[in-house]
């Protein structure tokens, strides 16, 4: 399978429907390449036009606007708007949620107007148009998933619905963390935090969600945040449950139930 | 003693109405010391958020049973306050029951009303004691509120007992002197509450009963009116500021950040001299380090905030034992205000105390333990942003004073040479999908 670039398309004289914004995590973070790459499997197999940026993508400065570093924030977003203008790019995917409250909220009032769509919500118009088929029996049918809301999805969006519907299809048992949905509990990586040390408290946030998720008894915790991932499987593994638990982004379980 | 009671009515109606025009003045001055970048587009949508949020209360149903019964408290008030606009007619005239000839037997009916509203308020009231001082509610007995501010709490629930209690005891005895047929004391009909009190009451002489009726009823007025005159210097300022803050409160996606075009030009202009006009300035500051630098929509929520708790009971860093709580966030900056407030009322102007909202009221751990999760704004009834307040006062920290922890100062210098928060090469980012 080849993964275009906005540039090699651009050479051949083509122009993809979708630029996928694969954000730093999924492009460098060895577990979050999984996610892109379960992504990019599922975009492939339905046929949808898309290319990435690949060297010409830059953060998009939200960890440094987050930190309160906005000088850094405007660099990132002044270079990335440009790279994205000169392409002509109209349609954003992204498997961020920080990338997609980025992009989408804010990138606009500095001349960077595209539709920007999570990728838990592609996922869900796909299954809707009937798009994705998965296989009969699939891997996670009757197995118990919990979903955790990323706050950059949930609160800062207002998208509770979508990555629940995908799960739906899956044939799981969907099981609610005690905070679910817009009183969903942070996974403690958000506002640049991923980035520093967690400041002295009784416990740690992601330790605080793990026993959460612990709680609901499910085996497989699904995601749609790359930080969230990495918080709950760091948490999931101090609470000595790895064997027990996955915690997968709702991208991989859909790859891998596709037919 | 007939004449003169009008005029000390009067005189204490402009007295307590001068002194609230005074402190409610002063307040908005205060206010409005904060910057003016306030959106007011889409008004419709606006009072909208006013009808559901402030009348509605919408958010406090998050917890049903808790909010109604906030909800008797807050209907008690509103609608008990048709009873005290009879009470200042009749202060005024010299007059008793002034509404009774016109309405006749609807009045009884209306009284009722009010003493049912009001018997409710005092039994909610002893429940919102027993919660504070009995069963300690987590949110209600922080150490948030050690101090002044539980005191606050408590005062306002016992001075709303007393109201009510004073309400009952001026009609039970009002009911007592009518069986004793005293002129002036028309029959109502017997009201469902203050009924109750009648065979005690009637125990007692004409005289000691009209003793008691005066005396509830001026308590009852003077007892109003001063706790009009407390209310801001009280967390229950909020009977008053929730209705603007629901009306300002922010109808943007609740993850986008207030931009800073200040710094927007400058990054321009730094890679695009050719735009930079001539006469360009750069900003006097960036970010808040004190309440001046914020806006005057933040200003105004912390006057706003009742203190409920309800944004640290979400908090993730307040409930995993983190220095910073939200709802201290809003406390500090009030705090704030009022030294501020004090200061230009003394002195015409503010004279420099060499104090600011950071670092004298808001720490840099409490600012740095914040994951913008919005959990807090989400919480708030009215929701009121602490969130704001803590971006500001990091864009200050960071922007001002270089103060980052030295991880987020690699990270910062990882983003601006790699363009990823890492330290990875930007030639390796597309490495992942050679490998599929």
């Amino acid at each position: 399978m080849k993964v275009n670039t906005m540039a090699e398309m651009m050479a051949s004289g083509t122009m993809p429907e979708y630029l996928f914004w694969v954000g730093c995590a999924g492009s460098f973070d060895q577990r979050a390449q999984k996610i892109t790459k379960a992504f990019s499997l599922i975009l492939d197999k339905v046929g949808i036009s898309y290319a990435i940026l690949g060297k010409e993508e830059a953060c998009t400065g939200d960890p440094a606007r987050r930190a309160g570093n906005e000088f850094l924030f405007q660099m990132m977003a002044y270079q990335n708007i440009q790279v994205m203008n000169a392409y002509g790019v109209k349609k954003i995917i992204t498997t961020c949620p920080h990338c997609f409250n980025t992009i989408k909220n804010e990138y606009p009032e500095l001349g960077g107007n595209y539709e920007v769509i999570h990728h838990t919500t592609l996922l869900q118009s796909l299954i809707n148009e009937g798009k994705i088929i998965l296989k009969e029996g699939g891997a996670f049918k009757g197995k118990k998933i919990s979903y955790h809301d990323s706050c950059y999805l949930g609160r800062a969006n207002n998208i509770y619905e979508a990555p629940r519907k995908v799960l739906e299809i899956l044939d799981a048992e969907l099981i609610e963390m005690k905070r679910c949905r817009s009183n969903g509990l942070c996974c403690g990586a958000g506002g640049a935090q991923m980035f520093k040390e967690e400041e002295p408290g009784t416990t740690r946030i992601n330790i605080e969600r793990a026993e959460e998720a612990v709680a609901t008894g499910a085996q497989i915790i699904a995601s749609a945040c790359p930080f969230c991932n990495t918080m709950l499987t760091d948490g999931i593994k101090n609470k000595e449950k790895e064997n027990e638990m996955a915690v997968l982004d709702i991208a991989e379980l859909i790859a891998e139930s596709m037919a | 003693m007939e004449m003169l009671a009008p005029l000390i009515f009067l005189a204490l109606l402009a007295t307590a109405g001068f002194l609230f025009y005074k402190k409610a003045s002063l307040i908005k001055k205060t206010i409005l010391l904060g910057k003016s970048e306030i959106q007011y587009e889409q008004p419709a949508h606006r009072w909208k958020q006013v009808l559901l949020l402030a009348f509605g209360q919408k958010k406090m149903f998050k917890n049903p049973l808790v909010a109604f019964l906030h909800l008797i408290i807050y209907a008690g008030f509103i609608i008990i306050n048709v009873e005290v606009l009879e009470i200042v007619i009749d202060g005024i005239t010299g007059k008793h029951r002034v509404f009774l000839p016109y309405i006749g037997s609807f009045y009884t009916y209306f009284i009722n009303v009010f003493e049912i509203l009001a018997f409710g308020v005092t039994v909610v009231c002893v429940i919102f004691l027993v919660r504070r001082n009995v069963l300690y509610i987590k949110r209600l007995s922080s150490n948030d509120l050690a101090g002044w501010p539980k005191t606050d709490a408590n005062l306002i629930l016992v001075v709303e007992i007393v109201l009510m209690s004073l309400f009952f005891l001026m009609n039970g005895a009002d009911q007592a002197l009518q069986n004793l047929q005293v002129a002036h004391y028309a029959p109502t009909g017997s009201f469902i509450v203050s009924s109750m009190l009648v065979p005690s009451l009637s125990q007692l002489s004409a005289d000691t009963l009209l003793l008691i009726e005066r005396s509830a009823w001026w308590l009852h007025i003077i007892g109003i009116l001063a706790f009009l005159n407390y209310l801001p210097y009280s967390k229950h300022l909020h009977i008053i500021l929730a209705f603007p803050s629901a009306y300002f409160s922010s109808l943007e996606p609740a993850g986008k950040m207030k931009n800073m075009p200040s710094v927007q030009n400058e990054v321009l202009y730094a890679v695009d001299p050719s735009k930079a006009p001539t006469d360009a300035t750069p900003p006097a500051t960036f970010g808040a380090k004190d309440i001046f630098d914020l806006n005057w929509k933040s200003l105004m929520e912390a006057y706003s905030c009742t203190e409920c708790g309800r944004c640290s009971a979400a908090c993730p860093a307040t409930t995993t034992g983190k220095l910073l709580s939200p709802r201290k966030i809003m406390m500090a900056t009030r705090d704030r205000l009022e030294e501020v407030a004090q200061n230009i009322n003394k002195n015409t102007n503010f004279i420099d105390d060499q104090k600011t909202l950071l670092h004298n009221y808001i720490s840099v751990e409490e600012l740095r333990a914040c994951t913008t999760c919005n959990a807090c704004v989400e919480a708030c009834p009215v929701s009121l942003s602490p969130l704001d307040i803590i971006m500001e006062l990091r864009r200050s920290l960071i922007m001002e004073e270089s103060n980052a922890p030295s991880e987020w100062n690699n990270t910062f210098s990882n983003i601006e040479n790699n363009f990823a928060p890492w330290k990875f090469s930007p030639e390796d980012r597309e490495n992942w999908a050679k490998e599929i």
